[in-house]
């Protein structure tokens, strides 16, 4: 498909061998937001802009969002349904366009106000997912998530009347960001895809966060293109790696390099995009310079980054994810019901997760060689795929130590060397 | 249902663990949950994102020793604020001894002038996410009179 959206734009940089590389960013001025666009835009790299919102928004607290407007009091994100779209309008202009398409960013479990927000002022890309934005993030109940996202799927696909290809992007890749096996990240991803096409939308991107494992990431990043490819053959798709989502290093070298791990995981995977972090993740919301100078890194590490992606099914992390995807599928024909019957029967289990409708006993360690590994599958479909290893209680000290797990690994020495590093980011 | 089958249940008041009202974290509150129950408290887990009304209804309902507020999203602040205001004007709850930590400022941790107000507002302390934050924490849990010795 060709056409002027968010999906052609990563298509077309990919053909040209270039990887998109994305900020989290969102500020609750205007002025401050446009120039973080700006800035982003301007940015040594093929960058697409990012307009993450705030959490009173996420929540749907739209009267905090609102006050907050009012009283000029800053958010940790841009209100857009409650700034005026003149004044959204104003942030975008001469900016947001083919050569530079703006995704919104939001966390919602109910998004339909956000994307009648951002439709109203000519966007048409944007993140989530009936699952990943539910049950690790709030009290929404899954199946009032699942009627929330048809229905805003459905808001945005019938912006295709007016000449665009609204794109989403699955957030399940990611969901709770650290500590879940990364094939149950790729089967929540194929699901949510599956679940935006069914609801009208054309233009998908499919999510996967950077874990504990560079080989295992590389297993599943194949495993998710080949599922993507098999259940998806009419659709135009594209893989966007995260980043590492969890507790993120502390120092300077150790964020940079965890950041070129991820932007060689994504090249040699053969993904099409790349959403970065920063020097200040581990400390607080990044300044937009700070943003800048990761992009400008990680795209100096995906340029110098070859092709190579796995052969993808030969893997314990496709035998995994398959398995999983298939057994919700063959739960009901369409996506969204099946989701839900696979929560409540537990054939999807999100360790650690509180959220009342996940089913709450799974469980998963860091393996002695850095995996991600199950300790407990549940009721998962996965006997006789998955290596179980039966663990006692994890104690406060030994979450944390998983936890920080990536955080200590390259926080410490490199166990090869920093050649390059120093005078990469200036 | 519980992600912490196992946990020993002393029978006590519980602790009440909340996420701020517009924060969206989890691994926090697993964490303060495990360490709250190795300290031998029973432990109701509201998870992220609490509303106010939420959490006054099962602080009625649960009677707790101690409510944990904990936020990491840069909204700990107002919505600590918030909930602490609301929670103060219940007058059983009046007395119920309720913290807060984390990162509560968008610009990392909060200054004096807000720990001041927070605990003006209601909170019985205020700990950042600094090392001495976690201590003071602990330090806090080894000294409630409702610990149960198990």
């Amino acid at each position: 498909m060709t056409g002027g959206g968010f999906g052609a734009f990563v298509r077309r940089a990919h053909d040209a061998g270039r990887l998109v590389v994305q900020p989290r960013m969102g500020m609750s001025s205007p002025r401050r937001m446009r120039a973080g666009l700006l800035a982003t835009r301007d940015a040594r790299a093929t960058t697409v802009g990012t307009i993450t919102l705030d959490s009173y928004t996420r929540v749907g607290d739209l009267e905090s969002a609102r006050l907050a407007v009012l009283e000029d009091v800053a958010l940790n994100g841009y209100p857009i349904v409650s700034h005026d779209p003149a004044t959204t309008a104003g942030v975008l202009d001469g900016i947001h366009g083919p050569g530079f398409p703006v995704q919104v960013r939001h966390g919602s479990a109910a998004p339909q106000d956000i994307f009648r927000a951002l439709t109203a002022v000519g966007l048409d890309a944007s993140e989530g997912g009936p699952v990943s934005y539910c049950l690790p993030y709030g009290r929404v109940p899954l199946r009032a998530s699942v009627a929330h996202w048809a229905h805003a799927c459905e808001l945005l696909a019938a912006r295709r009347d007016s000449g665009g290809e609204p794109h989403l992007e699955t957030f399940g890749g990611c969901v709770l960001g650290q500590l879940c096996p990364p094939s149950l990240l790729v089967a929540v991803s194929v699901l949510e895809a599956l679940f935006f096409h069914r609801h009208g939308i054309r233009s998908i991107s499919v999510s996967y966060a950077q874990q504990t494992h560079p080989g295992q990431d590389a297993e599943a990043v194949a495993a998710l293109r080949r599922l993507c490819a098999h259940h998806l053959p009419d659709a135009e798709w594209h893989v966007v790696v995260y980043a590492y989502m969890g507790l993120y290093p502390e120092t300077e070298q150790g964020a940079y390099r965890l950041l070129g791990k991820a932007a060689e995981l994504a090249v040699a995977s053969g993904s099409e995009r790349l959403i970065v972090k920063t020097v200040a993740e581990s400390r607080r919301i990044p300044t937009v310079a700070e943003n800048v100078a990761a992009l400008e890194y990680a795209a100096e590490v995906a340029a110098r980054t070859p092709r190579a992606p796995l052969d993808a099914t030969g893997t314990q992390t496709y035998a995994e994810a398959s398995a999983l995807v298939d057994a919700v599928l063959e739960l009901d024909d369409d996506p969204g019901t099946a989701l839900l019957t696979a929560f409540a029967e537990g054939r999807l289990d999100v360790p650690y997760c509180l959220h009342p409708d996940n089913a709450g006993s799974s469980r998963s360690y860091i393996a002695a060689d850095g995996r991600l590994a199950w300790a407990d599958i549940g009721r998962m479909p996965l006997n006789g795929i998955a290596d179980v290893r039966p663990a006692r209680a994890v104690t406060a000290a030994e979450l944390l130590d998983s936890l920080s797990y990536v955080r200590r690994s390259f926080d410490g020495p490199d166990p090869r060397n920093t050649r390059g590093v120093e005078s990469a980011h200036p | 249902m519980s992600p912490f089958p196992n946990a020993s249940d002393p029978g006590d008041r519980p602790v009440l663990v909340a996420g701020g009202i517009s924060d969206s974290h989890t691994w926090n509150l697993v964490y303060l949950q495990l360490l709250l129950e190795e300290h031998g408290h029973r432990v109701v887990n509201l998870g992220p994102c609490v509303p106010e009304d939420l959490l006054i209804a099962e602080a009625l309902a649960h009677r707790p020793a101690l409510i944990v507020v904990s936020s990491v999203n840069g909204h700990g602040y107002h919505d600590g604020m918030r909930t602490v205001t609301r929670l103060r004007e219940q007058p059983a709850l009046a007395a119920v001894p309720a913290v807060i930590g984390g990162k509560l400022g968008i610009a990392g941790p909060c200054g004096a002038e807000e720990t001041a107000a927070l605990r003006a507002a209601g909170y019985d302390a205020v700990f950042d996410d600094s090392a001495e934050g976690i201590a003071a924490f602990r330090r806090m849990l080894g000294a409630l009179p409702q610990r149960a010795l198990v």
